[in-house]
């Protein structure tokens, strides 16, 4: 397409009508891609072709202009280069203003970062159009703030939403954020409120983020909001979005970053180790000065083969133990930590004496605090508890569950108390010969190798050598070890660890309520029932526990949180797997045909990515479990 | 085949607290008795007859506050002691007289000790820390005149000061101070000028306590880490590291060197009191006695070398007190 150069006064209608018909089309990547970067040259540093530009854009028919404005928003190398070509076109038409404004920003969030930074960027780039920089921020925080909006948004939208605020933020002017600081404030503080609220640690982050770059610019002097939280690529990118790139390049200046952070964390390391050798220079005697005035030599050394490192005694006898650590004597804090540390290994070794008291020292763990600056407290308590509670489970576990509902409790002591059944279950269901058991949170577990059935080895070395002597055998094969198989521990203690914890989660307390402000406590507790669900296999109690299970989900199923319903669907992943197919259909099937609409419901219309795919994975293990019930000959 | 370890020759109990300072008194004729004073957590200061093994008299002086340091002014007529309630206090123990005759409001809310150094007849030098965090004062005794303020620079970040030396080579030479600092250094101060001569950073931890001695430019200091460090002193005045020895166990409150400088003894944490080789630091032996940790050690000042004596003093209440390398 060439243009007619020269003053004639022409009219491009014609050409604005082409070029709308063809976006609408879908054809927006290939004209656009000749157009742009025409008209890019030939627009900067001639005014006439500027003006043309913008007739081009202004003439397109109201129908078609959304396509052309998104093609061209896409295609700008630039915002500057966008604000040659578009010129004042948001100010002009409505429809430009509504796409740019509202549907770019608040209805979409597929674009790019690169995109975000020219449609901000040309917004800011004239003084007509500024004010509709500072009403785009206005709605962007007002989103952003908003608890409702936060629930049912997915993760990306809100990332593409913490984005656009930073973008706008580092656009700002002095005169501008002075006139709107309060409203600023006012949503920093509701946003970040329900940020902090949510479940999922991305969006706990980005609200973080956001505060942090609201809080830097509108307290230019003073105290500015500081969060702790570890950084990823995400809070990077975004931190850097926050300083205002120049606007001629659009590099994103992530890998600049990068690379001169690693080069500033380099130089330190360079002086400090010249210093080092400087201070502790030794300057080495002359020998033979010493040699002749050595009167040393007539002061003989005693024996020093007692001099040993002093190491505090550690006790012997659980009940010490249990002394020590309720004892309240503060100078005694030696024997204290001795205690804590030798308190596991005691434990497994001493299982009948730690029966005895096994409720007592369980109480004592739980409530157990820091007293001295020890390495390791927390995790040296907890596998003193998962002790305890492996070698006596249900008097232990009988106190524990209780404990989880009572009044009185931080939401860490009763989270510890998930984390501990959790992992007393993963060790009672794991073959003794496993020696370490791994520790897993409360993600969906990896598959272990499953115990063995109790049974004496006996009968089966009889039938096996009554085989072997009848079989005749054409080709060894390889042999592979036969695994040693030990009684499953957990079958008799399921059920206490299980039901107690789902008995009363609908019954709020004046410190504690499941179903109202703790949903965390909510989502941690659902997700321990689908690891115990699982662990659960090959237990006599495994068809009760899917049962209560199912109804426990289905009163469940429409929370808002999404990490609450990221458990719901663990825990109906793990009722598939655990519970023998055949008491699957013999029990539940009406609750199962349900529970797979709503899955079906899930997978589709859910925010969140997880869940969806949770969902899907669920309907699969479905589809296999019908198969494998089909494929058996009845 | 090296022998054990020798015992205490005798303990001294009777304080009922903590002991955190000790000092001799033996060196007068025949027929002064030999005396040990002891400064406890309980505010009370003893004075032990060591032929008697007990206490001759107490004083009491600091309100029940904790005395961290004594020392005798020109004989043994005359004591200051140094408490928590903030106090130095001059005593007159002539003639069974037990009176407070002077007495100096420091402010110093720390544990630093403060050091004596006679500089001319009837004249005395005491460095002690001061009010502000990083400050150490020279007053002149008996006047109680202050000579200079040692200041560190502005950031230098040293801390508090934790144990002082005020030392001079002869009776003609500029007395300087030898201060161990809260963040592990050894600062070497000229008095006269208030200037700091050299600095050197021996510890990471804070130094605990140090000793020095003149004659050959050396000195010890230890901290509450594993490693006891020995520097030495140069004709340029500057401070270099001249060795360091590591301990088995972390700690040490109370280094003293013999004034024959042939051995010192360190009091540790671990209850343990060690005695080295001053020439070249050899381990000589371990003096295992104490429950609890040694605050204090201090040697004897007898003129009769067979008599002389090692002291003890530890947070278990006795001061043990020990003959040992007396031969030599």
């Amino acid at each position: 397409v060439c243009f007619i150069p020269g003053g004639l006064d022409c009219s491009i209608s014609f050409v604005s009508r082409v070029l709308g018909k063809v976006c609408i089309h879908g054809r927006q990547k290939e004209i656009l891609g000749v157009l742009v970067p025409h008209l890019t040259d030939l627009t900067k540093s001639d005014c006439i072709w500027q003006r043309i530009c913008w007739r081009l854009v202004e003439c397109v028919p109201d129908r078609w202009m959304e396509a052309v404005v998104l093609g061209f928003v896409q295609r700008a190398p630039g915002a500057d280069v966008l604000s040659r070509l578009l010129g004042n076109l948001v100010v002009k038409n409505k429809k430009a203003q509504f796409v740019v404004t509202q549907k770019m920003l608040l209805l979409q969030y597929g674009h790019t970062t690169a995109v975000l930074q020219n449609l901000l960027g040309y917004l800011s780039l004239d003084s007509l159009r500024r004010t509709l920089l500072l009403r785009v921020l206005q709605e962007l925080l007002e989103t952003w703030s908003s608890s409702s909006a936060l629930k049912h948004s997915s993760a990306e939208q809100q990332l593409y939403i913490s984005k656009a605020i930073v973008i706008c933020l580092s656009h700002l002017k002095e005169p501008e954020i002075e006139s709107c600081r309060q409203e600023l404030l006012t949503s920093m503080m509701e946003g970040v409120k329900c940020h902090l609220d949510s479940s999922l640690p991305q969006l706990r982050r980005l609200g973080m983020v956001v505060a942090e770059s609201i809080s830097s610019k509108i307290n230019t002097e003073g105290p500015v909001l500081k969060f702790e939280y570890e950084e990823d690529d995400e809070t990077r990118e975004l931190k850097a979005l926050l300083v205002q790139t120049p606007p001629s390049c659009v590099v994103p200046s992530l890998p600049d970053d990068d690379r001169s952070e690693k080069g500033g964390a380099a130089l330190p390391l360079v002086p400090q180790s010249n210093e080092k050798p400087h201070t502790a220079a030794p300057v080495m005697p002359d020998e033979e000065l010493d040699a002749e005035l050595d009167s040393d030599d007539d002061l003989t050394p005693y024996d020093m083969s007692e001099d040993k490192e002093l190491k505090m005694k550690s006790p012997v006898y659980i009940r010490d133990c249990i002394e020590v650590l309720t004892g309240s004597r503060a100078e005694d804090v030696d024997k204290w930590e001795a205690t804590v540390k030798a308190l596991e290994s005691l434990v497994r070794k001493n299982p009948a004496a730690t029966r005895e008291v096994s409720v007592e020292l369980a109480k004592i763990l739980l409530h157990l605090e820091e007293k001295t600056c020890m390495e390791g407290f927390v995790e040296l308590r907890q596998r003193a508890q998962v002790a305890v509670l492996t070698t006596d489970p249900i008097p232990v576990a009988k106190y524990l569950t209780s404990q989880f509902y009572s009044l009185n409790y931080s939401l860490r002591q009763r989270m510890d108390i998930l984390d501990v059944l959790v992992l007393a279950a993963q060790e009672l269901s794991c073959p003794k010969f496993h020696g370490k058991t791994k520790h897993s949170d409360a993600q969906k577990p990896c598959i272990q190798l499953l115990p063995g059935s109790d049974s004496s080895k006996d009968w089966r070395r009889i039938v096996d050598e009554r085989i072997k002597s009848k079989t005749r055998r054409f080709d060894m094969g390889r042999s592979h070890v036969e695994l040693a198989s030990c009684p499953n521990e957990f079958n008799s203690v399921a059920g206490h660890f299980f039901f107690p914890l789902i008995q009363h989660f609908d019954r709020p307390l004046t410190t504690f309520d499941l179903l109202g402000e703790d949903h965390l406590v909510l989502g941690r507790l659902v997700h321990t029932l689908a690891i115990l669900m699982y662990l659960a296999v090959n237990t006599v109690a495994v068809t009760a526990m899917g049962k209560a299970l199912l109804e426990f989900v289905w009163a469940l199923r429409f929370h808002t949180d999404s990490y609450v319903r990221q458990g719901l669907l663990s825990c109906i992943s793990s009722l598939l797997l655990s519970v023998p197919a055949e008491r699957i259909l013999a029990d539940m099937t009406e609750e199962l045909l349900e529970t797979q609409s709503w899955l079906g419901d899930v997978m589709e219309k859910d925010p969140d990515g997880d869940c969806r795919r949770l969902a899907l994975q669920n309907l699969l293990l479905m589809e296999n479990l019908k198969k494998k019930l089909e494929a058996v000959p009845s | 085949m090296a022998l054990p370890p020798p015992d205490p020759q005798f303990v001294l109990r009777g304080t009922s607290a903590a002991v955190h300072t000790l000092h001799f008194s033996c060196g007068g004729p025949e027929p002064d008795i030999p005396l040990l004073f002891s400064g406890s957590e309980n505010g009370f200061i003893h004075v032990w007859n060591l032929k008697t093994h007990r206490v001759d008299t107490a004083l009491d002086g600091h309100g029940r506050k904790s005395v961290y340091c004594v020392e005798t002014v020109g004989g043994k007529d005359r004591l200051l002691s140094q408490g928590r309630d903030q106090r130095i206090c001059l005593w007159d123990l002539a003639e069974g007289r037990t009176s407070v005759t002077d007495s100096v409001f420091t402010e110093h809310v720390g544990f630093c000790r403060c050091s004596l150094l006679k500089v001319a007849q009837g004249r005395w030098l005491m460095a002690m820390a001061a009010r502000s965090l990083e400050e150490v004062q020279i007053l002149e005794l008996p006047s109680k005149t202050s000579v200079c303020t040692l200041k560190p620079e502005v950031g230098a970040k040293l801390g508090m000061p934790m144990c002082l030396k005020l030392w001079q080579l002869n009776c003609d030479s500029q007395p300087v101070l030898l201060a161990g600092y809260e963040d592990g250094s050894v600062v070497l101060w000229n008095v006269s000028m208030g200037k700091v001569l050299s600095q050197l950073i021996c510890h990471q931890e804070p130094v605990m306590s140090l000793d020095f001695d003149a004659e050959k430019a050396k000195g010890i200091s230890g901290s509450s880490e594993k490693v006891l460090s020995i520097w030495s002193l140069n004709e340029q005045q500057n401070l270099q590291v001249y060795k360091t020895h590591e301990l088995v166990n972390a700690g040490i409150s109370d280094i003293t060197i013999r004034p024959d400088k042939k051995i010192l003894a360190t009091a540790g944490w671990d209850h343990r009191i060690r005695i080295f080789g001053w020439k070249k630091l050899k381990p000589l032996a371990v003096l295992d006695y104490h429950t609890a940790t040694v605050h204090c050690v201090s040697f004897s000042d007898h003129s009769n070398p067979r008599e002389r004596l090692l002291a003890a003093g530890s947070k278990d209440q006795r001061i043990s007190v020990w003959s040992i390398y007396a031969q030599t």
